[in-house]
């Protein structure tokens, strides 16, 4: 297969994660930290579904569910401990490393020998391509479904003024509950994804992936500023494209020969430019205000 | 209507710091009243309305709203009966959001949010009748981020967005501080128009003491974290701003 064909695959597997991180920067204005274990969660339920000859169709609501209990814990620790939401996350986040290991039994489990979501396609680039961009399309349809419900205007103003929020009645606690769950879910969705994809379920996947996550929102926001665009649909798309896009920088990266024991490395100081960026930027926009 | 019953609420307490906001405070509102309160700083006033609003909750006392308990109640429950428009122009509105969705929040006061999509071609109506009332041309720019609207105009919609829905008392917090003379001007005569349509029960913190003499059919001064004078219509007609000055300065 193509390697930068390769990475736009792996960019497209990332997006329910994308997508999820966007939903936590709108609805809490700050990442979630879950994440890297909620996303490990994922593939290792895919795994072990997987290596039990579990349909697919069973395993997708166990791999969301387990997510969405993961975003619950830490929307538990935050709203009703009232302990700093990048706290709870990192804690649960810890918290999950365990349990993924317990879950797993080894550090370590391939996939290759199994069926899989993308085992019954014929000429395995081109499918895979279109099943997950189909996957991708369903999921930007259904989140742009949801962003604009009442639930969803409730949802998206609770990031950016709760004090108001609650003063129109709407209780905060159940939503921000509401939307770690969704979130959790969406990136667990995104593990079992790329243990598929790459064909093994590795128990420290999961680190450094909310800091990807957060690079590929912050590209997006970039060129949504860029666009001058409002429409939640394009926004949902732009979201997909940043992370297709830090996949495919990352492969540029690898590409070009830098060692890659050094890429983790590389990925932080990437995610700094572009967040330095978008500081600089919306401090301009804020003072404007 | 709105019913304070010996409340006390201090900060800090049993601390050497200890501050009491309010001091066994009863206080009886009837419906549609529009009462101004005044007080220097550190007299109670924030607290009063913060108490109604549920963001604080009372030491002792009860709080009745329409013969209804609510000491205790949650602040999004209580807020189906009670709107808010705070001195921070900001604070009343999400500034990512369009005016629209603002708006349709703002409709949904206390009631469920439900996953069904509620802004139609009737409700984008609506809206645009309201905010015609303005008279500043935002009825075109209806799908436009709040953020990008001067704190006058963002106060102006906060206003209206109270009554987008059948709230009982509207508690004003400093509502002009932050605005420009002729903004400030307008954004009072818009409440003094919607509390008459409406049949609002207005409770209106002010240190502008023109407003407070000008609006509002009955004035209160806080004191210490207690009432120290009550004035009607009648008399609080008569009373001039050099009047409350001299207030102030008993204190």
């Amino acid at each position: 297969m193509d390697f930068y064909f390769a990475a736009i695959l792996q960019g497209l597997c990332f997006a329910p994660m994308g997508l999820g991180i966007y939903l936590t920067m709108k609805i809490f204005n700050f990442p979630d930290i879950t994440t890297d274990g909620s996303y490990t969660l994922g593939a290792v339920i895919c795994a072990l579904g997987l290596s039990h000859q579990l349909p697919f169709i069973v395993l997708l609501p166990l791999v969301l569910l387990g997510g969405a209990v993961a975003g619950s814990c830490t929307a538990f620790i935050h709203t009703k401990l009232k302990i700093n939401a990048l706290l709870a996350g990192i804690l649960v986040m810890t918290a999950l490393y365990s349990v993924n290991l317990t879950l797993l039994g080894r550090s370590n489990i391939p996939l290759l020998g199994y069926t899989n979501l993308f085992s019954f396609v014929r000429n395995p680039a081109v499918n895979m391509f279109l099943i997950v961009a189909a996957i991708v399309m369903l999921l930007i349809f259904t989140l742009h479904y949801l962003l604009r419900t009442d639930f969803g205007i409730a949802m998206r103003a609770t990031g950016n003024n709760e004090i108001m929020v609650r003063s129109m009645g709407v209780n905060t606690t159940k939503i921000k509950w509401i939307g770690l769950a969704i979130t959790n879910a969406l990136v667990a969705f995104s593990g079992c994804l790329i243990a598929q994809f790459q064909g093994f379920t590795d128990i420290n996947m999961g680190i450094g992936i909310v800091i990807s996550g957060l690079g590929s929102v912050m590209i997006a926001e970039a060129i949504i500023k860029l666009l001058q665009t409002d429409k939640v649909w394009m926004n949902l798309l732009m979201v997909v494209v940043g992370v297709t896009v830090f996949q495919l920088v990352l492969a540029v990266t690898l590409s070009i020969g830098i060692d890659s024991s050094l890429l983790k490395l590389f990925t932080a100081c990437f995610v700094l430019l572009i967040v330095a960026f978008a500081q600089r930027d919306f401090l301009g926009s804020a003072i404007k205000r | 209507m709105l019913v304070f019953n010996d409340v006390s609420k201090s900060f800090f307490s049993n601390k050497p710091n200890e501050v009491k906001a309010l001091d066994r405070l009863s206080l009886t509102v009837s419906s549609g009243e529009f009462v101004s309160v005044v007080g220097a700083n550190g007299s109670g006033k924030s607290t009063l309305q913060n108490l109604v609003a549920g963001t604080i909750m009372a030491d002792r006392g009860n709080i009745r709203l329409n013969g209804e308990l609510i000491t205790g109640m949650a602040d999004y429950k209580r807020s189906r009966w009670i709107a808010r428009v705070f001195q921070d122009p900001l604070q009343g509105t999400a500034p990512e959001l369009s005016i629209l969705d603002n708006f349709r929040l703002a409709a949904l006061r206390g009631k469920a949010k439900k996953l069904k999509i509620g802004i139609d071609k009737a409700f984008k109506e609506r809206v645009k009748q309201q905010v015609q009332l303005l008279n500043m041309g935002l009825e075109d720019k209806i799908h436009q981020p709040m953020g990008l609207l001067s704190g006058g105009q963002r106060q102006a919609l906060t206003l209206l967005m109270t009554v987008m829905n059948d709230v009982k008392l509207l508690l004003l917090d400093e509502p002009t501080a932050a605005l420009d003379p002729r903004s400030a001007s307008r954004v009072m005569e818009l409440a003094n128009r919607l509390v008459a349509d409406y049949q609002l029960t207005v409770l209106f913190i002010t240190h502008n003491m023109k407003e407070a003499l000008r609006y509002g059919d009955r004035l209160i001064q806080l004191s210490h974290g207690r009432i120290k004078r009550d004035v009607g219509a009648e008399d609080k007609g008569m009373l001039k701003p050099q009047d409350l000055y001299e207030w102030f300065n008993e204190d």
